[in-house]
């Protein structure tokens, strides 16, 4: 056991405890409530008509699921493919299993098979729909699980491997159901014919690169083991039967012909009680676990992704599926707040550049209305000085003047008087 | 059973005619379980030095800390821990959170507040992951919290009301088991009524406590009698007495060893027995169907999120997404517009402002131009009237002058004359 580092940050080596403290019981307590539960599982099967798939059903579950109240899908002659349901309740050992049977009447039964498994397609999304909406619904109550959780798919025992609406459907479903391809009416053909023919399949499977249900993984030697013998013997060829016989004392479930019986449950006669086993008694719980933590959560990403990513370019969208679309939207209104914050911070910027330059334009002409002023008052005021000095040179010159005048008067009075003397004295 | 009220209908049972297998399902999903490993949280309520520690160390068989928590922070923290357990095949991953410092508050709010915040927190880790659109749910490490186990102090009187205030907060959050402490200091007399009391004050106040399922047969008669026994007196102790040939887990005093694993002296095993070996699937199973869900649909609802539109159909996932998202970006768009509009608006304000700056910036100037038009005028009058004397003393000085000019030719013939005669 290799030391598992915790929360606390505390490096412990798985305890192993001496003494009882009693868990070792979870097992049973999930037993327990697993059988109080119940179980249900829905199985699809697929195939042309007349390839004993209802007979097939009939011996994996030793029940008559279909007769003739029920009929079969080849019984139910259809012109187009439908997608039809049987429920079965079904009781062993005090486990109660709820049984869903799909068929799927007119599959490959016209000329034209082209999109043939279309309405198959659609019933596998629409189970995966309605448990999606459920799941996500605001009230939750206990949800019913009607999803496919496992295709059979009959291959007609041609001997030439697979034909193309073999390929075709499995390539289109491989990535929404688990599917386990089957040789029908394994008694038409000699073990080497049915081995050859088996490795063709296979080919034709590997080169179409078609994934057909996957054993899981195990540490187990022993489970290894059986999933290596069913994996050697895939595609699994089975044969199925209704009626009971009678061979060598013993009664079996098996075809009688005139050269002998074919006992489906003889593993050197076909592959049936492999199907059976692994199908119901073994990997049944991990059909299931497959469905739903990957077939599921595929449809449910692809799903969700579309609804989130509505109108958002798909190549930002890549590598970011770890988001919900609430946190989608979240992240969306985020960047728009901010790109708004942005928006109002720009407008803001040439809110306020406009009135600056609109208030300098303004300050500019008033101080330039205010130079011109104060140009137009200097020359006023110079003017004035100047009149003022003109007039005070005038004055001065007026008074020079009014004084010379009063000179040259004087002189003139003086020169008369003088004139007026000596014109006495001459006349004396 | 549950699944088939549910799903069965339509449904026709059909007799077998021979063994199928498919009863083994169980053991495959126990097989797949066992494979997977398990996980359980635990968390331990209750006042300083009531043993939590202790207990857990007890009840799992293992020593957990190394060193005793400190007290020194104000609030209430919560310390969890996560171990990797292992009984026979059992793989169990442990967490268990410590609530260090409960009760030391003066306000109780503070006491429980942040304990309520924490369960809320490992709920909504889930959800978030449960909402992912890639998710691996199948791998998520849950750390809701699967059972509190409530420790009251072993008073003998009642409850106190931080232990009624607290538990009515989380009844509804987590499964409640609730526990006397060190019930070693308690007389087996006064630990009945004490039992008797703690169960009538929760009763009396409306405290869901978890109850040990009765409706599988196989375990209905067990949890029925415990039920009757809670809350589970416990003692714990990681000390071992020898007691005959035996060790045991047990707490020694001078007048008599206190057994750990004695039903007669503590319920320890009883609670055990419920919490572990009994109904540890079922915690698990209750917290994650009722309380999660009770969770989740509480934020969902605040979150807008509707079952069914106005007219009660109900809605796809698609269109509830969408719906929400339109909503959204139509508050977005009207944001926007606003923001717009009022950017509009302080425009034409700041315009009119400035306009009407500039028609009194005119109009300011408009006078003055007056007032200098007033002051040339002046100057010009000024100037004109200088300029009309002096024409006037001009025309003054030429008269004189020429009148001076005429005295002075005639009296310069005069004093030509007597020059001349002078000079005779």
């Amino acid at each position: 056991m290799e030391p598992t580092e915790t929360d606390g940050g505390i490096m412990e080596q798985p305890k192993n405890l001496e003494g009882y403290v009693g868990f070792a019981n979870l097992p049973n307590q999930i037993y327990r409530k697993s059988v109080k539960r119940g179980f249900e599982f829905t199985l699809m099967v697929v195939g042309e008509s007349g390839l004993g798939k209802s007979t097939l059903i009939n011996s994996l579950f030793l029940t008559d699921l279909y007769s003739p109240e029920y009929p079969g899908p080849s019984h139910r002659v259809e012109k187009t493919v439908t997608v039809e349901q049987s429920k079965v309740l079904v009781k062993e050992g005090g486990v109660q299993l709820l049984l869903t049977i799909v068929d799927t009447p007119g599959f490959g039964d016209t000329i034209d098979n082209s999109n043939c498994w279309q309405p198959i397609i659609d019933y596998i999304d629409n189970k995966f729909e309605g448990y999606l909406n459920a799941e996500s619904r605001v009230n939750r109550r206990l949800m019913p699980d009607s999803r496919v959780q496992c295709c059979l798919y009959f291959i007609t025992p041609s001997g030439h491997g697979l034909k193309p609406l073999d390929v075709e459907f499995m390539k289109r479903l491989h990535e929404k159901v688990n599917i386990i391809p089957l040789i029908a009416k394994a008694d038409t053909m000699t073990p080497e014919e049915c081995q050859l023919f088996k490795k063709q399949i296979m080919r034709g499977i590997q080169e179409h690169k078609i994934r057909i249900y996957q054993f899981p993984e195990t540490d187990d030697e022993e489970e290894m083991k059986m999933v290596k013998r069913i994996k050697d013997r895939l595609p699994l060829a089975v044969i199925g039967s209704n009626t009971i016989i009678e061979v060598n004392g013993k009664r079996v479930r098996g075809r009688q012909y005139p050269w002998g019986v074919a006992d489906v449950e003889n593993g050197e006669h076909c592959d049936f009680t492999i199907l059976r086993n692994m199908l119901i008694r073994t990997h049944m719980q991990d059909l299931k676990d497959v469905t739903n933590n990957v077939h599921y959560e595929n449809y449910r990403s692809r799903k969700l992704a579309a609804v989130t990513y509505n109108g958002v370019d798909n190549n930002k969208s890549k590598g970011q599926l770890t988001k919900s679309p609430l946190a989608q939207m979240e992240e969306e209104r985020r960047d728009h707040v901010s790109k708004m914050k942005k928006m109002e911070q720009e407008m803001e910027q040439v809110f306020e550049m406009k009135v600056k330059e609109k208030l300098q334009k303004l300050r500019d002409s008033e101080a330039e209305l205010q130079r011109r002023q104060e140009q137009m008052k200097k020359n006023l005021e110079a003017q004035h000085r100047e009149l003022e000095d003109r007039r005070r040179q005038h004055e001065e010159e007026k008074e020079r003047w009014e004084a010379q005048q009063r000179i040259l008067d004087q002189q003139k009075l003086d020169n008369s008087r003088t004139l007026e003397k000596n014109k006495k004295k001459k006349i004396f | 059973s549950t699944l088939w009220f549910v799903a069965g209908e339509g449904a026709r049972a059909v007799p077998l005619a021979g063994h199928v297998g498919f009863d083994s399902m169980p053991d495959q999903l126990v097989n797949k379980s066992v494979n997977h490993g398990f996980c359980f949280n635990i968390l331990c309520v209750g006042e300083t030095g009531l043993g939590k520690s202790t207990l857990m160390d007890t009840l799992f068989n293992t020593k957990f800390e190394g060193e005793p928590t400190q007290h020194n922070q104000p609030g209430v923290t919560l310390k969890s821990n996560t171990y990797e357990l292992q009984e026979s095949n059992v793989r169990l991953k442990l967490t268990v959170v410590n609530t260090v410092g409960f009760g030391d508050q003066i306000n109780k709010e503070d006491s429980y507040k942040s304990i309520v915040e924490f369960i809320d927190a490992q709920f909504e880790a889930y959800l978030q992951e449960e909402l992912k659109i890639k998710r691996t749910l199948h791998s998520y490490h849950d750390t809701r919290i699967h059972a509190c186990l409530y420790f009251i102090a072993p008073t003998g009187h009642s409850l106190k009301s931080l232990d009624l205030v607290t538990m009515k907060k989380l009844d509804s959050k987590v499964n409640i088991i609730p526990i006397v402490a060190k019930s070693d200091a308690i007389s087996k007399s006064e630990l009945a009524k004490f039992k008797i009391k703690i169960t009538s004050e929760l009763v009396s106040n409306g405290v869901q406590i978890y109850q040990f399922p009765t409706d599988d047969e196989s375990v209905a008669e067990i949890n029925s009698t415990m039920n009757s026994h809670l809350p589970f007196a416990v003692v714990g102790s990681t000390e071992e007495v020898k007691i005959g040939n035996k060790m045991v887990k047990a707490r020694q005093y001078p007048w008599g060893t206190v057994q750990v694993e004695n039903e007669n002296h503590c319920d320890f095993v009883k609670l055990r027995e419920m919490l572990i070996r009994v109904n540890m699937e079922d915690l698990r199973e209750q917290t994650h169907t009722r309380h999660y869900e009770l969770y989740r649909r509480c934020k969902l609802e605040e979150m807008g999120f509707k079952d069914t539109d106005p007219d009660s159909k109900p809605f796809s996932l698609q269109e509830t997404y969408e719906a929400k998202r339109n909503e959204f970006m139509g508050e977005l768009q009207k944001k926007e517009e606003e923001m717009r509009q009022m950017f509009v608006q302080r425009v034409k304000e700041k315009e009119a402002e400035l306009k009407e700056a500039e028609k009194e910036l005119h109009e300011k100037f408009d006078r003055l131009k007056k007032l200098h038009q007033d002051e040339k005028k002046k100057v010009e009058d000024k100037r004109k009237s200088l300029d009309d004397e002096l024409n006037m003393f001009k025309q003054k000085k030429t008269a004189a002058e020429l009148l001076q000019n005429q005295a002075q030719q005639a009296g310069g013939s005069t004093t030509l004359k007597r020059d001349k005669e002078r000079k005779k």
